[in-house]
């Protein structure tokens, strides 16, 4: 279970982007994001993936609460959640190739292992592992970063407006790529976004970012 | 929906009356590479577009669209080369010095509204201040009346007034989206390029941004709006013109385009297809490298209805470059 429960947050301790925000995903399950840009969602979305740590409220995963955020979470927690972002150029290294963030799967014979599986998965071909963010496109980058989030197969997946920049095909491409996935290894899944026609069609259930929020009492 | 009908009929009949706005006849851009390479971004594309009228350009990335949006303003990088003709008004854009385009075509003949507005505008400078220093290069307005054109010009954008003294970082992105737009409109251009406008939008300002321009277009200019996103596409366009590694392989009025007879290339038809709203089923493959494309058609490696004949390239006939388009359906 990835239960986020009343939680406010944002970067501002007396101005916080949103406040009581609470959603639960069940293990197996996807669940669909729903908001306007600017509510607040990525943010939440950041809560749930331990990237940023809430002013207030828990963050319950897997039975257990989480205390430690970013590079403080112990290792386990960290690898159990695996992220993609909307703008996949912000969100890879410049200076290594495609293949090599991937290769954090394991030891030599582990990681190739773990390549050749990822990269068919994704729809990444071999000529594209080996080349920098600056020689592919933006669509091409986003199937790299998809796959580096399956790497160490976390049992959440989180996608923040993962298709937001990308064409019709390669949206349905890389929600084809998660979905498979999924069955393979019963991964949760929140799907953040705007876009209610991809996530209806894409998950089990979508929630409003507003029935997130506590009712205005 | 018949007006729209009757506004691509007419569109056809102005191309053919040659009274188009812009008419742009083998359009070709290649880059050329350190080593002898070169990629080929666009290929022979051929269209024309006319007053009132919305044509779509529409692709997954990569596939060359900005670089024909490029080229049509002569902003391509120092090691491109073009060649073919893009006729606006007896000018050819494409042979055009760059004094030429810089004094009486950019911003004048041709609006530009950009991809991502919050990095076409500085920074530093308000909104006003951006319109204003616009009015003062682009048209003759006295000093005094400075002030009024430039509100003006942010009224017919719809951009609220009292944001006119805001610094881009203090808009959303649908208001920077439109303070772009009406640095666009000020120099009363017949054209307007839409490169990408509403990549990264939430669905609501989409549809108001591009309702927007198709307001524009409907006061008579020509709008090119260069797009991945199908349904922005639908909700606006006249005629669609999809483009497949560097070539347009289909131009087809919108309606037809996604109406129950649908487009006539595998392509198009399998971009239609991956649509969440439609079957959600994504084209195998991926595009080729520019930069090594085949002899023959680029896309019959992906294609389900290739066979032999795909080895050499299909021209275009009626519309659509296939060797075995889909059938219409009667």
């Amino acid at each position: 279970m990835l239960e986020l429960d009343s939680v406010t947050a944002g970067y501002e301790r007396r101005a916080p982007v949103f406040r009581g925000a609470s959603l639960t995903v069940a293990p197996g399950e996807s669940v669909g994001l729903l908001g306007p840009s600017g509510c607040g969602k990525s943010t939440l979305a950041r809560v749930a993936a331990l990237l940023h740590r809430p002013d207030a409220g828990r963050l319950v995963l897997d039975g257990t609460e989480v205390r430690a955020w970013r590079h403080r979470a112990p290792r386990a927690r960290r690898t159990a959640v695996g992220v993609v972002f909307q703008q996949p150029r912000t969100a890879a290294d410049p200076r290594l190739t495609l293949a090599e963030p991937l290769r954090a799967a394991g030891r030599r014979a582990e990681a190739r292992e773990r390549v050749a599986a990822l990269a068919p998965a994704v729809g990444l071909t071999p000529d594209l592992l080996g080349r920098r963010p600056h020689e592919v496109s933006d669509g091409q980058l986003q199937r790299a970063c998809l796959a580096r989030a399956l790497t160490l197969r976390p049992r959440w997946l989180i996608c923040d407006e993962m298709t937001a920049m990308l064409d019709a095909s390669t949206t349905a491409a890389l929600v084809a790529a998660v979905e498979t996935y999924r069955e393979e290894t019963g991964a949760g899944l929140l799907a953040v976004g705007h876009d209610r026609v991809l996530l209806n069609r894409w998950c089990d259930r979508t929630v409003e970012w507003k029935d997130c929020l506590p009712t205005a009492a | 929906m018949t007006a729209r009908i009757a506004r691509a009929l007419q569109a056809v009949t102005a191309e053919r009356a040659g009274d188009a706005v812009l008419s742009v006849r083998g359009l070709t851009v290649r880059f050329r590479l350190p080593g002898g390479r070169t990629v080929a971004a666009v290929g022979d594309a051929d269209f024309d577009l006319a007053a009132g009228e919305c044509l779509a350009l529409v692709g997954e990335s990569g596939c060359g669209k900005s670089v024909l949006a490029s080229a049509l303003l002569g902003l391509l990088p120092g090691n491109a080369e073009t060649s073919g003709t893009a006729f606006l008004d007896g000018t050819d854009l494409l042979a055009a010095d760059e004094k030429t385009l810089a004094r009486t075509v950019r911003g004048r003949r041709v609006g530009l509204v950009p991809q991502s507005p919050a990095a076409h505008l500085t920074p530093v400078r308000t909104v006003r201040s951006h319109l204003e220093e616009t009015v003062r290069a682009l048209t003759g307005t006295s000093r005094r009346a400075r002030r009024k054109t430039a509100e003006d010009a942010a009224d017919r954008a719809a951009f609220p007034a009292g944001h006119l003294d805001r610094y881009p970082h203090e808009l959303s992105g649908g208001l920077a989206q439109r303070a772009a737009t009406a640095l666009a409109l000020i120099g009363d251009a017949r054209l307007l390029l839409a490169d990408e406008p509403t990549t990264g939008l939430d669905r609501d300002l989409v549809d108001r941004t591009v309702d927007e321009l198709r307001r524009h277009a409907d006061e008579g200019r020509a709008l090119l709006l260069i797009t991945h996103d199908l349904a922005a596409a639908a909700r606006i366009a006249d005629r669609v013109a999809v483009m497949y590694a560097g070539r347009i392989v289909e131009v087809a009025p919108a309606h037809r385009f996604f109406g129950p007879t649908g487009p006539r290339h595998p392509y198009a038809r399998g971009l239609l297809d991956a649509l969440p709203d439609r079957a959600f089923t994504p084209v195998p493959g991926m595009p080729p490298e520019l930069s090594a494309l085949p002899d023959g058609c680029a896309f019959a490696p992906r294609c389900p209805r290739a066979t032999a004949r795909c080895a050499t390239r299909p021209e275009p006939t009626a519309g659509v470059a296939c060797h075995h388009p889909e059938q219409p359906r009667a």
